[in-house]
């Protein structure tokens, strides 16, 4: 029979804590998004090819919208799609 | 004096000298009457996200240029749509930003997108002009210069990769962790009814325990089995 104090370790204790979140942007001083760079962009959109939101994201205000002008870009130009399935 | 820049896809279907003439019409477009071509970057063939006039790659061009005004844009979107053996154009002003990065991704300070969406060399119809050859020189000097230069803008082509490795690898274990912890935690919780289970139900588990000595083979080892079998039986 497992006691209490055996149970203390089989979960994570950090699992709770919650990491803040942070805007890469300002963090590593990238003020250009290029719209070109697929590889880049595909860390903003889901599976779907929607862009994520920045209650995901973390990004500031600011470069969320530079990101979405620039996801919103490069789907002009079949870089990514509007609509897919699978997409990672 | 504003930069700008024109991504367009050219046909792929089409022969390389057409290509290579298609593009040259609008090199020739952007270096008259006050333009300037700074720069004109033959991405390649590349695989399209989506079909475009039932075709599914086409041939990157990006030309960036300044002009004094910009009344050459009008005329130069114009010329795109007319043209059909464009598939798709798109016209920016790049903001000093932009400037900066396209410089430092011509001088090999920012690393060049890897895996997906690389072009198609196999099916490379131009593969001898000079952009290509420019290309090629300063591809070996790429690691010189991020090996020597400990500066802040040699730095950032790392840091630009750095989340998107970290990013999805601190997600995943967060997400898959509870998911994975609970039938550690729920474990002991099982097995405690299996062990009780007489207790609790005593008309039907009592039946499966008389009959396994004398008719079934089953081992009562796994605690999974008698509930099982009581499921069964209730059924």
């Amino acid at each position: 029979m497992a006691s209490k104090d055996d149970i203390k370790f089989l979960s994570n204790p950090n699992i709770g804590q919650q990491q803040k979140k942070y805007c890469r942007f300002k963090k590593f001083g990238i003020k250009y998004i290029d719209y070109k760079d697929a590889d880049f962009l595909l860390q903003f959109i889901n599976e779907q090819g929607k862009i994520l939101p920045r209650r995901l994201t973390g990004n500031s205000l600011k470069y969320q919208r530079k990101m979405a002008h620039a996801i919103k870009r490069s789907r002009h130009l079949a870089i990514l799609p509007y609509v897919a399935d699978l997409l990672k | 004096m504003r930069n700008y820049e024109v991504t367009f896809i050219v046909d792929p279907v089409l022969s390389s000298d057409e290509i290579k003439a298609t593009a040259q019409t609008y090199v020739d477009m952007l270096n008259s009457n006050g333009n300037k071509l700074i720069h004109a970057d033959e991405m390649g063939l590349r695989q399209l996200a989506y079909p475009i006039k039932k075709r599914s790659s086409g041939i990157y061009y990006c030309l960036e240029f300044t002009s004094e005004n910009g009344l050459v844009i009008a005329g130069l979107e114009l010329a795109l749509k007319r043209d059909e053996r464009i598939m798709r154009f798109l016209s920016v002003s790049l903001d000093k930003h932009g400037v900066k990065y396209n410089e430092d991704k011509r001088s090999g300070k920012i690393g060049q997108s890897k895996k997906r969406f690389r072009p198609i060399t196999t099916l490379e119809p131009v593969s001898a002009t000079p952009q290509a050859a420019v290309a090629e020189s300063s591809a070996p000097k790429a690691p010189a210069v991020e090996a020597t230069a400990v500066e802040a803008p040699a730095n950032e082509a790392p840091a630009n990769e750095a989340p998107a490795k970290e990013a999805p690898a601190k997600e995943a274990p967060a997400v898959e962790a509870p998911a994975m912890e609970t039938p550690a935690v729920e474990a002991p919780a099982m097995e405690a009814p299996a062990v009780e289970a007489p207790t609790m139900e005593t008309p039907t588990v009592e039946a499966p325990v008389a009959e396994a000595p004398v008719g079934k083979d089953e081992p009562i080892a796994t605690p999974a089995d008698p509930v099982e079998a009581v499921k069964n039986e209730e059924d």
